[in-house]
């Protein structure tokens, strides 16, 4: 074609959705679980001191916390139970591992869908690479 | 051989050196979903639309679904 400059993005549009970049077209949902994530979710480390997460998390008005290594590939959650608990566990014995996560790119009814059929109040959204991009909130979708 | 990117190599061209991104797709593929800001050229007209439709000075990224 005699262009100095050609590339070749192999990963493609199924990529560039998954991880919540710009995207547009017919079939893709007016809004998407990366728009409604709340990113400002509070998140704690593994070695974390849990009493001072909890103190955190209940002035930030959660009752919930996302446990990330140094990337912010989440690892767990803490729930209500283990924030509401006095237990002077480590984080990593509190909290429950590997929870269930959607892509930015699936759709807010379709997220809905997962949240009902499991009986959820919110659903993680991640990265394809589990880098955490927010909680999606069932008030916020229903 | 066009050179392999990734998503982040992706972002830093268009931001930093203008890439133009083009969709090989049919145009029934991107009309439902591409890249914003993407054009469409399908791979079969490439050859006769490119030097018409795109600016040689700048970078040029093809993508297509994926990698299969």
């Amino acid at each position: 074609m005699g262009f100095a400059q050609v590339y070749d993005y192999v990963a493609g549009k199924r990529d560039w959705g998954s991880y919540g970049l710009p995207h547009e077209g017919t079939s893709v949902p007016k809004l998407l679980a990366g728009d409604v994530a709340h990113r400002d979710v509070p998140t704690c480390m593994l070695d974390d001191d849990l009493g001072k997460v909890r103190a955190r998390v209940r002035a930030a008005g959660w009752d919930t916390c996302i446990v990330v290594n140094d990337q912010r590939v989440v690892l767990g959650r803490l729930g209500r139970r283990a924030l509401a608990s006095d237990s002077q566990e480590a984080v990593e014995q509190a909290m429950t591992p590997g929870p269930s996560t959607v892509r930015p790119s699936i759709g807010a009814d379709a997220l809905l869908e997962q949240i009902r059929d499991r009986n959820l109040t919110s659903f993680l959204v991640t990265t394809p690479d589990g880098r955490l991009v927010g909680l999606a909130l069932r008030s916020d979708l229903e | 051989m066009p050179t392999s990117v990734d998503r982040d190599e992706l972002q830093r061209l268009v931001a930093e050196q203008n890439a133009q991104v083009v969709e090989v797709l049919p145009a029934s593929d991107y009309e439902k979903e591409h890249i914003t800001g993407a054009i469409n050229i399908p791979l079969k007209e490439l050859d006769e639309r490119a030097p018409r439709e795109l600016e040689r000075e700048r970078p040029v990224v093809v993508y297509c679904n994926d990698h299969q």
